[in-house]
């Protein structure tokens, strides 16, 4: 099966007033891959995320999603594409179901394949018993499954996670990791996932590492041990951040 | 993108806001306690200080309260678009105006569609306003009734515009506070919604100038001689280029490339 690149970004720069969050970022996401995006506190993630989403707009640089420009073919681009936010975006005083169904709306689904997606989605989560439940009443793994079933039911080819397990305990969160691995075997889906926890990336993923807005190291997990001439990802990382936490 | 998809989020949008409204019953009885108190209270005590001429549309002598009803019905029309805005605010700064913001629709469609839905919550709360004034005996003609329903749609979507204008400047809900303190109060006060034009003059021409070309002073006067199944034609072209104007404004300061989310976020 070909790969197919779900997210090209090349030469990318952002800043805020003066001062510089991207320099001249560029790479790109091939379909069936799980993207690792490790930085520091302050490293670029968020606006990374902002502009891929359009939520930002940056004059230098071209983001491509599934060969659709983000500027120029905004809404074809953000068809494609799936987020789960940092901070939880559901509407805690809707249920699960209607908080679904807004989303299918918004995307045009009809009633029919909405609701059969929203049922598919729900059951791979276990979650399709508590449907009809308040988000309010939900744990906040629970809710976090809620957003990734959510972020799925349009079938985007590019899922975005902004820290999607922080604040969650130990079980919740390698449910989640798992999860996202296993869309990304069978579903071939493209994942972007920022994350500061070393131990949710699995052998087989690709890494980013950004710090102060440039890209420290990319490529597999090997590749960026052997860049660095480390043995973990812990050392590879202090190595790239000097020293800085995820 | 057909035009189903626009159909289904458009009542996505304003089902969900409606939904909501419905539910939350805190919301839906402070909305109409504010204009009410105006209406039993402030009306019964201004009753005699303030003497009415007959102006249109009005054909005889009114009852104070009578005269302040179309003003209430724009206090609430006002109060809600502020309330969507700031919701707004507080949607971007909680999240979940991410959701809609990265859904494959034009921006501008899905502002307009957060419009459509404040004004459908604001025309319900109206209704039921209108409801119980009858009951206090304001009775206007009941085709009155049905006139102002189109222009509560164009006051509605105007006077949310501007909020929603608003709300694309202000970064944090702290500051919302504020801006609703300078827009709110001199808007309400500095219109023809508690006293019309003329006596207004008596006091201050220059005051009087400021209310007639208030926006909401013509949305005001639109909804009174619809009330009265007329049509007040100044008002009304007054009304929608407001209204166009605003939107206008806040599509830009919605607009990733150009508005004020650039300034707030860099460029």
């Amino acid at each position: 099966m070909s790969l197919q690149i779900a997210l090209s970004i090349e030469n990318l720069n952002f800043s805020y007033g003066g001062k510089k969050a991207l320099d001249q970022l560029g790479f790109t996401i091939n379909s069936g891959e799980c993207t690792l995006l490790l930085g520091p506190n302050g490293a670029g993630k968020s606006t990374l995320f902002s502009l891929i989403t359009r939520l930002y707009d940056s004059h230098e640089g071209q983001i491509e999603l599934c060969g659709f420009n983000v500027k120029q073919q905004t809404r074809q681009a953000l068809a494609k594409l799936g987020v789960v936010f940092q901070q939880t975006t559901l509407d805690m005083d809707l249920s699960v179901m209607q908080n679904l169904r807004y989303h299918t709306s918004l995307h045009g689904l009809g009633r029919k394949v909405a609701l059969q997606r929203i049922q598919q989605e729900l059951e791979r989560l276990n979650m399709y018993e508590r449907r009809f439940e308040k988000i309010r009443q939900l744990n906040g793994g629970h809710r976090r499954r809620v957003e990734i079933a959510r972020a799925l039911l349009h079938k985007p080819a590019l899922l975005l996670l902004d820290e999607p397990t922080v604040g969650l305990d130990v079980p919740s969160r390698l449910a989640i990791v798992e999860y996202v691995h296993q869309l990304v075997a069978e579903e071939k889906l493209a994942v972007l996932w920022a994350s500061h926890l070393i131990d949710e990336i699995y052998p087989e993923d690709h890494l980013i590492v950004l710090h102060k807005g440039q890209i420290k190291a990319k490529g597999t997990v090997d590749e960026v041990l052997q860049t660095t001439g480390t043995t973990s990802i812990k050392d590879a990382f202090y190595s790239l951040t000097q020293g800085e936490q995820a | 993108m057909s035009f189903l998809h626009y159909w289904r989020a458009m009542w996505g949008i304003v089902g969900r806001e409606l939904w909501r409204f419905v539910t939350q019953r805190e919301r839906f009885i402070s909305a109409l306690v504010r204009p009410l108190v105006w209406l039993f209270v402030f009306a019964a005590g201004f009753r005699a200080a303030l003497g009415l001429a007959i102006t249109p549309p009005y054909e005889t002598y009114i009852l104070y309260e009578v005269y302040i009803t179309p003003g209430l019905i724009g206090m609430i029309q006002l109060f809600n678009g502020m309330q969507s805005s700031l919701s707004m605010v507080y949607d971007r700064e909680m999240g979940s105006m991410r959701i809609l913001m990265v859904c494959p629709l034009p921006r501008w469609f899905l502002l307009l569609s957060k419009l459509l839905a404040g004004t459908g919550v604001s025309i319900l709360q109206v209704y039921v306003f209108l409801a119980i004034a009858w009951f206090y005996d304001i009775h206007a003609p009941w085709q009155g009734y049905l006139w102002i329903m189109p222009t509560l749609l164009l006051s509605g979507l105007m006077l949310g515009a501007l909020g929603l204008l608003l709300s694309s400047f202000i970064k944090q809900l702290e500051n919302f506070a504020g801006v609703m303190n300078f827009v709110i109060f001199p808007m309400f006060f500095m219109s023809t919604a508690l006293y019309p034009l003329w006596k207004m003059k008596e006091s201050s021409v220059f005051l009087s100038k400021l209310a007639e070309y208030n926006p909401f002073s013509q949305a005001v006067e639109m909804i009174r001689f619809a009330l009265y199944g007329q049509f007040d034609q100044q008002a009304f072209i007054y009304t929608l280029v407001a209204f166009l104007l605003f939107m206008a404004a806040a599509i830009v300061g919605y607009n990733p490339s150009k508005g004020m989310m650039v300034k707030k976020g860099g460029s």
